[in-house]
């Protein structure tokens, strides 16, 4: 516990002289390690660069370690070994200059029923020293117009639905400008044209230029939003990159719909096609190298009818289980 | 204004040291917008009504009230004659079980209730400072015990002046002193009932930061509470109960005495203090280091 810590405080003050280096990364890991008390080893070794302007997707199976990595980054958890740079600055020692700057969902909104959605803004506000509170009003007004709650500002937050308090919790990461921010699972809850609304609301603060840290379970979310992802597996950090290198990592198969399926399998396999499987009138295979328009060619020059040609793409869904080996909903 | 200036704005804006107040404040407000709050006011209200209009029922027929006395101070004897005397009867009543009940409940929910409910983590990320955060708590749940104090004595002087008639009054030494300073002195008395609650509150906060459930902590805190005051009564603990916190809570009627009796009065503050420091440090030692899980 007091090597890592030491060795935290020389990269710190190197952090500090470099800005560079905190400007690439908003966030930076190294060797991240928590073990709870029962001996359950819950985030391993963890080495995650999030790097500026990105909106960074957060994958991984329930129970894989995403939130007790998050909870370090916030200096909620202390790490058993490794240490987590926010901002350049080590977490969590530097919570006070960094937090400021950065909004905040984790695992869900939390909220006081007996109060408005403004108050519970005007409380949450008030816990930051370095919020002013002569702007205070009008900032809790603008990130209530902002995630469209402006209407239900004076209504009990007991009242709200989950929809309304998970945009209450988005308003509360957005009381101030912040450098970056870390969204647990965003849009759980809402339905598809609050998600909608979420997913624009994000795509407009990254650009902006605020970092987004997004954890999600939803695939095609990340795919839709994110331009970097990571992915989590039972404590380890299994890929991270950016999203189509991902993507492209688990590769797209060629499909062929023929009513002549023998000989196309033929011509494909002559064309370089691997892993060949015929199923009905549909032909698949790894697509080879060369041009896919020669390979059609030489199909259609063969004598076999083709109906379709398609290469279809690899999704991230596709990247996510050839990575972890599961499902997505299954608890590692 | 558009981000990159409104960025600009932010690191050329000097935060002032006043803002850091401004959680406090909301602590405040927050704790006193609750239900439970107020329902437990309430309740301290309601003692000095019953206790007053259960005299006044008794003594209807000119007699004074009962043989009075006990262990307890001999106050209620006197409210026929001075009102100003349920001031005193009241808080003798309230201070062993309903004002430390009604405090334990506020401290032991101070932390433990913002974790159950999940709002810990966001007061902490806001961030609130995890010293801050507890500092605000207690000061404000001693604030709480000053206001649940004043309640009880303010309903009781309403009441007693209603009730009864008000005047010179007779001091347990048997001098009489003028109203004013009777007023004075129920006013001191008050003050040392809410000091004598503050050991509670450190031992409630303490318990608070132990668990992530609001209603286990205040019935932690209560369940202390009891046991202390159950202890402090067998007599073969007698070595040991000079350092329950309840031990020296009934000498606010030296206040009473004329010369005041200051002993007993400087050894609970003392002990008050002791808790304060002791609990103190221990519910600081923990919630610093604590992994916020909930």
């Amino acid at each position: 516990m007091d090597e890592p810590s030491a060795r935290e405080r020389d990269s710190g003050d190197a952090a500090e002289r470099d800005p560079q280096d905190a400007r690439a990364h908003v966030i930076a890991t190294r060797g991240l390690t928590k073990r709870y008390r029962g001996g359950q080893l819950a985030v391993d070794g963890l080495d995650l660069t999030v790097p500026a302007g990105s909106v960074f997707g957060f994958l991984g199976p329930n129970g894989s370690g995403k939130t007790t990595t998050i909870r370090m980054l916030m200096g909620l958890i202390e790490p058993t070994s490794g240490t987590a740079r926010v901002l350049g600055r080590p977490m969590p020692r530097a919570t006070r200059a960094v937090l400021p700057q950065v909004g905040a969902l984790i695992e869900g909104p939390a909220l006081y029923g007996f109060l408005s959605g403004r108050d519970n803004l005007l409380r949450y506000d008030a816990a930051d020293p370095t919020a002013d509170p002569r702007t205070r009003r009008a900032r809790v007004a603008a990130a209530l117009d902002r995630v469209g709650l402006a209407a239900a500002a004076g209504k009990k937050a007991r009242a709200y639905s989950l929809g309304m308090k998970q945009r209450l919790g988005l308003a509360a990461a957005l009381l101030q400008p912040r450098r970056l921010l870390v969204l647990d699972e965003p849009t759980n809850g809402l339905d598809p044209q609050g998600m909608r609304e979420i997913r624009a609301l994000i795509r407009e603060l990254a650009s902006d230029g605020t970092t987004v840290f997004l954890s999600s379970h939803l695939l095609d979310e990340i795919e839709q939003v994110c331009t970097h992802a990571a992915v989590m597996t039972q404590g380890r950090l299994v890929t991270q990159g950016a999203v189509a290198d991902l993507a492209a990592g688990a590769r797209g198969r060629l499909a062929v719909t023929t009513p002549d399926p023998g000989e196309a399998a033929r011509v494909l396999k002559e064309q370089g096609v691997g892993d060949v499987t015929v199923d009905g009138d549909r032909v698949t295979g790894e697509p080879p190298a060369q041009d896919l328009a020669e390979v059609n060619a030489a199909l259609v020059a063969a004598g076999v009818r083709v109906r379709g040609f398609t290469l279809e793409q690899a999704s991230l869904e596709d990247a996510f289980v050839a990575l972890t080996g599961e499902g997505f909903d299954v608890a590692g | 204004m558009s981000r990159a200036e409104a960025l600009q704005t932010r690191a050329g804006r000097r935060p002032s040291p006043l803002w850091t107040f401004g959680l406090l404040r909301s602590e405040l407000v927050t704790t006193l917008r609750r239900w439970r709050t107020l329902a437990l006011l309430a309740v301290l209200a309601a003692v000095p009504v019953l206790v007053g209009i259960a005299v006044k029922l008794e003594t209807r027929g000119g007699s004074t009230a009962g043989p009075g006395g006990g262990d307890g101070p001999a106050f209620i004897a006197q409210i026929t004659n001075n009102g100003l005397f349920l001031v005193f009867t009241a808080l003798a009543a309230t201070l062993p079980f309903f004002l430390p009940m009604a405090v334990g409940v506020v401290a032991g929910d101070a932390i433990a209730g913002e974790a159950g409910s999940g709002t810990l983590r966001y007061l902490l990320v806001a961030p609130a400072g995890r010293t801050r955060l507890l500092l605000t708590k207690y000061t404000t749940v001693m604030a709480f015990c000053v206001l649940a104090t004043l309640v009880v004595a303010v309903s009781a002087l309403i009441v007693g002046a209603l009730l009864f008639p008000l005047g010179e009054l007779t001091t347990i030494s048997g001098t009489r002193i003028s109203f004013a300073e009777g007023l004075g002195r129920a006013l001191l008395i008050a003050l040392v009932v809410a000091a004598s609650l503050v050991g509670v509150a450190a031992l409630g906060l303490f318990v608070s930061t132990l668990t992530n459930s609001g209603i286990a902590a205040m019935a932690t805190t209560v369940g202390l509470l009891i046991t202390v005051q159950i202890l402090d009564q067998i007599p073969q603990l007698h070595a040991l109960q000079p350092y329950l916190f309840s031990h020296y809570w009934l000498s606010f009627a030296d206040l009473v005495r004329d010369p005041v009796y200051w002993d007993d009065l400087v050894k609970n503050l003392g002990l008050q203090a002791l808790y304060a420091a002791v609990f103190g440090s221990a519910a600081w030692a923990r919630f610093t280091t604590k992994d916020i899980s909930a």
